[in-house]
């Protein structure tokens, strides 16, 4: 096992900047999701740890070797791709010991290890099949099986889980990640599911235009994003504009906005706050509050019922407020309703302008 | 792969059968009314002409048999079949896997077309213009002398390899042809998959991208070898005296002696030989792809 350190990584497809300066610490054991709108350069990124192409600068580390110039099948790299690319000629047994057969391993080992790792993706059974025979799942788990089964030193995947129905595929992440923590491989994952990203893994890297926006744990992401785009991108976020008084803002009306994360900025310039919609509070009452909060009046324009919770769509002077709420079952506001919205400052992330 | 289709449904393949009747009439008309005519003819003494009296017999066949001479032609032609197969195998996978694999785009449909030229030009044309490259003093000789700074004499016209030169021409389309539409429908992902696993650039080759064409190769192969077996146009032109094969022989049944009886026969030992050739190699070939 290894971590992989990419460093100032640039990849340009003639005047396309795919890759832009991106600088990533993969720690060892960890596992990483890459989160970004389709052409923001996950792939790239990821077919450059794996050598499937190569970069026009920077670095990459594998364990602490460099390996910039090092081809694919010297990197000792497991890689797992969308569309399962098992081996069609040969049986699901076959294709999982290929990786060690190329390799020269004897006989026995290379049976007792493909035995071993198909029981870890509890496909034991099913080694005498083709590909063919078997489901998009089960496809999938001998795709991880054979790209395990070398032992790399990391686990490369793209959108492993992207042709799966919903439901197979919430069984296919809990799968993942017991695997993953069972053999404890560095593990970097490209997805453009912020659901997926958000539960998996441990760290979380969000791509736009070939630039890495920002990067950290899925907490610290959703809870400080370090942009509007990382706001709105992760999660859902109310973004709300103005010029900014160091610790928050004042919007264009006037009304000051508290926050209690992100920037401390100078006073003057402007900038924008993000608050959850989860985070808000909606009522019709305008007393008894904390006097700290951050307050807000508007008009229920549309509510949206979604089983366990309920989002109210409250304009206010025109900007549209997302407001999402349990369902309790006790009450419910109608629409054109006049409402107050009340949140900490806390709740509220100051983002300087982009 | 034939398999597959005879996965479909009874009545699928039911509906199906009104699209065939074309192609079966289509058949009956111009192979199994002439073929059988020539079935008749082989069993005839003589051409029914008018004037000349004509019986029933063996005796065609029996020729074959009584002279080793065919016997021999029968081997070399075989062997020619073979030598001519394993060139354009030679010659037109690696083609067809740069053309598949290697090439994108505009490139790709250029370089398509010049595999593809023989094809469209007339088969007399183009083996006349190799008897112009590869006569003495021709286009092959004068170039390689210009270039060279000893003197050399080449004079492949009338040879052995001069016919593997013009056949192989002939007939490699076939197999760039049949083997890129194998390749090309392997996904680049498998080869990409097999490289992150460690196998070198041979042994992806070897085990995934050979069997995966396999299908391709053998229906080039069969393509090919099957015509060679019995060609006469280009061992005549380009071979000469040495290009004697059994298809010239059959050739001169026909044409010169105008002994289509014989002639005839002779056709149908090479059909059964090919035929019964292929029926031994389609297991082989079957457990390879
Ligand atoms: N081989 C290539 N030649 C030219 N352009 C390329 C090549 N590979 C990628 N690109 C471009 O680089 C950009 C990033 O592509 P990439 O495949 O990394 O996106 P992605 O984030 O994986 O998107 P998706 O979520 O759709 O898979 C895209 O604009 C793409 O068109
Ligand atoms: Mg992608």
């Amino acid at each position: 096992m290894a971590g992989v350190q990419v460093a100032n990584l640039s990849r340009s497809f003639g005047a396309h900047t795919a890759l832009d300066d991106v600088s990533i610490d993969f720690a060892d054991g960890g596992f990483y999701a890459l989160l970004g709108p389709s052409g923001s350069g996950k792939t790239t990124l990821l077919r450059q740890i794996a050598g499937f192409d190569f970069p026009d600068s920077g670095r990459i580390a594998i364990g602490g070797e460099s390996v910039e110039r090092v081809p694919v099948e010297k990197r000792r790299i497991g890689m797992v791709f969308q569309n399962y690319a098992l081996f069609p000629n040969m049986s699901v047994a076959d294709n999982v010991a290929f990786g060690l057969s190329v390799r020269g391993e004897a006989k026995a080992t290379i049976q007792s290890e493909v035995q071993r790792a198909l029981d870890l993706v509890q496909l034991g059974k099913l080694g005498a099949r083709r590909p063919h025979q078997l489901s998009g799942g089960q496809r999938q788990r001998v795709a991880l099986a054979r790209a395990i089964v070398t032992k790399p030193r990391v686990l490369l995947l793209d959108e492993p889980l992207g042709a799966l129905d919903k439901a197979l595929r919430v069984d296919m992440q809990i799968e993942l990640k017991r695997i993953q923590r069972e053999i404890g491989i560095t593990t970097i994952f490209v997805t453009h599911d912020q659901e997926e990203a958000l539960t998996m893994s441990d760290r979380i890297g969000i791509l736009r235009d070939g630039r890495l926006v920002q990067e950290g744990p899925p907490e610290e992401i959703y809870d400080r994003p370090k942009s509007e785009f990382a706001a709105t991108f992760l999660g859902d976020a109310n973004i709300l504009r103005g010029e900014t008084t160091g610790t928050g803002i004042r919007l264009p009306d006037g009304t000051a906005i508290a926050a209690g994360a992100g920037a401390t900025l100078a006073g003057g310039a402007t900038a924008s706050c993000a608050v959850r919609p989860e985070r808000i509070r909606i009522g019709t009452d305008s007393g008894t509050s904390d006097p700290n909060a951050n307050m807000l009046r508007g008009q229920v324009s549309k509510r949206i019922f979604a089983g366990n919770n309920s989002t109210y769509f409250v304009d206010r002077n025109g900007q549209t407020i997302k407001v999402t709420v349990q369902n309790t079952g006790v009450e419910k506001l109608a629409e054109g309703q006049k409402v107050v919205l009340r949140w900490s400052p806390e709740s509220t992330v100051l983002i300087a302008a982009s | 792969m034939a398999g597959q289709v005879a996965t479909g449904s009874r009545s699928g393949l039911r509906s199906a059968l009104p699209l065939l009747v074309p192609a079966y009439l289509w058949l009956t008309v111009a192979i199994f009314l002439p073929l059988s005519a020539m079935v008749f003819f082989s069993f005839m003494t003589e051409l029914p002409l008018p004037g000349k009296a004509w019986s029933f017999t063996l005796d065609n066949y029996a020729t074959f048999f009584s002279q080793p001479l065919y016997l021999t032609l029968l081997a070399a032609s075989l062997r020619l079949g073979l030598e001519v197969t394993l060139w354009c195998i030679v010659i037109g996978y690696p083609a067809a896997y740069v053309l598949a694999k290697v090439f994108r785009g505009r490139s790709r449909e250029a370089i398509f077309l010049l595999v593809i030229l023989p094809f469209w030009s007339n088969g007399l044309v183009r083996i006349f213009s190799w008897a112009m490259v590869l006569r003495e003093g021709g286009i092959l000789d004068s170039a390689l002398n210009a270039v060279l700074p000893f003197n050399i004499n080449i004079d492949l016209m009338y040879s052995y390899p001069a016919v593997i030169i013009g056949l192989v021409h002939s007939y490699v389309p076939y197999m760039v042809l049949t083997c890129y539409l194998t390749l090309q429908a392997i996904d680049d992902s498998l080869i990409e998959a097999g490289r992150s696993l460690g196998a070198s650039r041979l042994q992806m080759l070897k085990r995934v991208i050979i069997p995966l064409s396999m299908p391709g190769l053998v229906a080039g192969a069969a393509l090919i070898f099957v015509p060679v077996v019995g060609s006469f146009m280009e061992p005549r032109i380009l071979g000469g005296r040495t290009g004697t094969f059994y298809g010239t022989v059959i050739e001169d049944q026909f044409v010169a002696v105008f002994n289509w009886p014989l002639g005839a026969a002779l056709s149908f030992i090479l059909l059964a030989v090919v035929l019964v050739i292929l029926a031994l190699a389609s297991p082989v070939l079957k457990r390879a792809a």
